[in-house]
């Protein structure tokens, strides 16, 4: 188990800025309205038999002013230097360039977005006989744009949110689906706590309208078809809707924050980790109930956020592990958001920052009961982060004291 | 030896057990034998047909058997194979049983062209489109290839066969990678959360469009007759780096834990630094300033000054650009010191293996320690006379060393250095 726990005499780490760029909204307001209103924006039709929740468009241009910048990305990338840059206006850190020098980035990326008309071209003709050895090689040299590469990339999102923004400190891209997002945060905070770091941006991005995508996942059975429901009514239909969406959080110490009048949505207080092996039905629940002992003693009024992806057996494991602490309601970012894979993780810290900051718990959006209202301003949210096929995550935040 | 704490407290981190490969072979024992003896890795790609391709070399390793074969496949297997030597040597922990946490750097992961190319037959249909091949991916008759191309799945299959703890962390920092995942591990051993961290890189990405996507950023050599003369780092004509594949593994441990349980110590990773360069997506900031940051932060680190370094193992790309940037920079930070220092570039022979570069040239630079002899530059002929380091050319060195500093700088701006030394300071 590897975990990450604020200890006597460590340093205090809070969530002083956060950004979102989401199916539902830019930004902290229009993504908390939309949670308030219980709505739900899902294509149903344009991918259709399998369902998106797009990225509600925004105006790249407000976060990322050179043109030539975005023609170097592909979608994701763009999602996330535009998220990034939320997160540090939020922060009132964009442009300052003592803090953006030394700032330490962990940013959970997948990449490899493909540019589907090559990829068919090469295989149609092929279909129709082209099998001169060399064929593949040709039709790449010549069919591949050259800058596409560094839009695939896994680190490039990392190297665009630098550019674009001025960030020259450190720069560390986690890959590794769902959990990559918790491993972020874990290694940023681990970091402040320590001392080895003042001040973090952490997070992802990921386009989930992207066919090449839903071939990796239709290869486990993961997408979900034909019809929307809860990811808490998809026991006997099974799958993941793939979202679009960047979060990116600044992580600070507290000293660091106090010093330049920075005030926090949340503290940060732990995140722990580990790889369950899944070989047996309970496996992944023992370890998500292992990881729950390992976060801090929790006295206030709790919630849980939780990215379950919907796909089987992973969330009927997690609803046992849920069942084992009803008192806290639960909230599925699933449901409203899609799965956003390495993104979802970060997304649960933003809305359990922001649910703290704003004294409410967003409502349930469930048909099935397993989400019931809360009352009062919660205290400690614990986001829960079990990926689709291996990584569980778990964090908590809390209101600073 | 003496201290458990370095000069900032922190515990010492010491290296119990490497495990190599490279294409010049698997093992410590016959890459350093290779590696001395000035032997060239670098072969023409037989994996693929090369026709139309403008670069048709590189340092792939063949000698290692992976079916059904993806890139991912072997990256995974080189990676068991060298953990699998590190960890015999290291003698730590008990089968399947390693106590503390992986670090691995990893290529990125993505669905391949074999597999796409089995797709499209599998449409059996001469016209067709993406929706057709996506219409018929599940079913369950590919689940195997959903597990291979997750980006998480090479250190899943790790943790799980050597039992590493806690969530393996998957890492991407390009050309760097290697070197981020020592640095992860050296952190974590500072920080008190362990006392082991085994950190692993591996690259088995040769394939048709790894160098295609190269070849059209112009980063390759293509000097590919003969191919073991096409990589040449320093010389007035380089032409670009030489795509190649290998991995490495080292345990790490608290100089404490390592003592306490008897293990022989083969040397210190003294200290690590990072510095982002926000300038361009695959140049350097024309300045320089964050190569010579990072470089100035690895040796503050370390708690050393400049003269204390004795070899520089240099990233040493053979691209224009970076070997004129490294000597810059370098010189920058070293000053009249730098033409005594001897410096060598093992990319001259096992070409570059990207994202396992970092801890694959980390482990030749410990074996220089361990041997007191410096691997040569190969293909130094026509020296490029704006460099002036003290290149070990063509032929090994016999040399006191005592500090090494390893360099690896990557698309992203991502930069990363390493000091390795024989012994606690």
């Amino acid at each position: 188990m590897t975990d990450t726990t604020s200890k006597p005499g460590q340093t205090e780490v809070w969530i002083t800025g956060i950004g979102l760029a989401t199916s539902l909204g830019e930004g902290l307001d229009a993504n908390w309205t939309a949670l308030q209103e219980k709505r739900i924006n899902v294509d149903q039709t344009g991918f259709a038999p399998y369902i998106v929740h797009p990225l509600m468009p925004v105006s790249f241009d407000s976060q990322i002013p050179k043109k030539g910048d975005q023609r170097q990305m592909e979608a994701w990338q763009r999602i996330g230097t535009y998220a990034a840059g939320l997160a540090l206006d939020s922060a009132g850190i964009k442009g300052n360039k003592d803090i953006l020098s030394k700032i330490d980035m962990v940013v959970a990326a997948g990449g490899g977005e493909r540019d589907l008309n090559v990829d068919t071209g090469v295989l149609t003709a092929e279909a129709k006989g082209a099998n001169a050895p060399g064929f593949l090689n040709e039709r790449l040299m010549s069919d591949l744009r050259p800058t596409l590469f560094l839009a695939q990339l896994s680190n490039l999102l990392a190297g665009n949110i630098a550019i674009v923004h001025g960030l020259g400190g450190t720069s560390r891209t986690f890959m590794g689906e769902e959990v990559a997002g918790a491993d972020a945060a874990r290694i940023a905070l681990a970091r402040i706590a320590s001392g080895e770091s003042d001040i973090a941006l952490i997070g992802g991005s990921h386009n989930g309208e992207r066919k090449d995508l839903m071939v990796l996942y239709e290869f486990g059975d993961f997408n979900l078809k034909d019809k929307f429901a809860p990811v808490w009514a998809r026991k006997d239909h099974a799958g993941f809707a793939l979202g679009s969406a960047g979060a990116f959080l600044v992580l600070e110490s507290r000293a660091h924050a106090e010093a330049r009048g920075a005030k926090p949505f949340a503290k940060l207080s732990s995140v722990v980790a580990d790889l369950a092996r899944r070989k047996h039905p309970g496996d992944m629940a023992a370890t998500l109930e292992k990881l729950w002992a390992k976060l801090p003693r929790r006295e206030g009024k709790g919630a849980i956020i939780t990215g379950a992806t919907g796909a089987e057996p992973a969330t009927s494991e997690e609803r046992g592990f849920l069942k084992g602490h009803a008192e806290f309601p639960v909230r599925s970012t699933g449901t409203m958001f899609g799965h956003t894979m390495e993104t979802q993780f970060p997304l649960g810290l933003a809305l359990a920052a922001l649910s703290i900051s704003r004294g409410a718990l967003f409502p349930p959006n469930d048909s099935t009961g397993t989400e019931i209202e809360m009352q009062g301003a919660p205290t400690q949210i614990v986001v829960v982060g079990a990926g689709h096929w291996r990584g569980e995550g778990m964090a908590l935040v809390e209101a600073v004291g | 030896m003496t201290a458990p704490r370095d000069k900032l407290g922190r515990p010492v981190v010491v290296v119990t057990g490497m495990g190599i490969m490279t294409s010049l072979g698997a093992g410590k024992a016959d890459n350093w034998a290779k590696l001395v003896a000035g032997e060239s890795g670098i072969r023409t790609i037989t994996r693929f047909p090369v026709d139309g391709l403008k670069t048709t070399m590189a340092g792939t390793v063949d000698f290692v058997s992976v079916d059904p074969f993806s890139s991912t496949g072997l990256s995974e297997r080189m990676a068991e194979i060298v953990t699998q030597e590190a960890l015999e040597q290291a003698g730590i922990g008990a089968k399947a049983d390693f106590p503390g946490p992986l670090f691995l750097a990893v290529a990125p992961v993505e669905v391949e062209w074999p597999q796409r190319r089995e797709l499209g037959r599998a449409v059996g249909a001469p016209d067709f489109t993406y929706d057709d091949l996506l219409r018929i991916s599940g079913g369950g008759k590919y689940s195997a290839y959903h597990h291979r191309f997750m980006f998480g799945s090479v250190a899943a299959h790790l943790a799980e066969t050597f039992g590493t703890k806690g969530s393996p962390i998957s890492l991407s920092t390009a050309c760097a990678s290697g070197a981020t995942s020592i640095q992860l591990g050296v952190e974590a051993i500072r920080r008190g959360e362990t006392d082991a961290a085994l950190c692993v890189a591996t690259d088995g990405t040769v394939n048709p469009e790894a160098l295609v996507r190269f070849s059209l950023l112009s980063a390759l050599s293509t000097q590919n007759d003969p191919p073991q003369a096409a990589s040449r780092p320093f010389s007035k004509n380089r032409d670009g780096f030489v795509m190649a594949e290998g991995a490495g593994a080292l345990v790490l441990e608290s100089y404490e834990a390592a003592t306490a349980r008897g293990a022989r110590i083969l040397g210190v990773i003294a200290g690590c630094g990072e510095l982002t360069d926000s300038f361009h997506r695959t140049r350097s900031s024309p300045d320089g300033k964050p190569i010579i940051g990072c470089m100035n932060k690895t040796l503050a680190d370390a708690g050393m000054t400049p003269d204390q370094i004795d070899h520089i193992n240099a990233h040493g790309t053979a691209t224009p650009e970076n070997d004129k940037m490294e000597y810059n920079t370098t010189s920058a930070v070293f000053g009249d010191l730098i033409s005594k220092i001897p410096v060598t570039s093992n990319k001259s022979m096992v070409g570059h293996t990207i994202s396992a570069a970092g801890a694959v040239e980390a482990i030749f630079s410990l074996l220089t320690l361990e041997h007191q002899r410096i691997p040569p530059t190969i293909n130094y002929e026509t020296p490029d006379p704006t460099i002036l380091f003290d290149v070990v050319g063509n032929k090994a060195r016999d040399a006191r060393v005592t500090a090494v500093m390893s360099n690896s700088f990557g698309f992203g701006g991502q930069n990363a250095s390493l000091i390795l030394t024989r012994e606690p300071a």
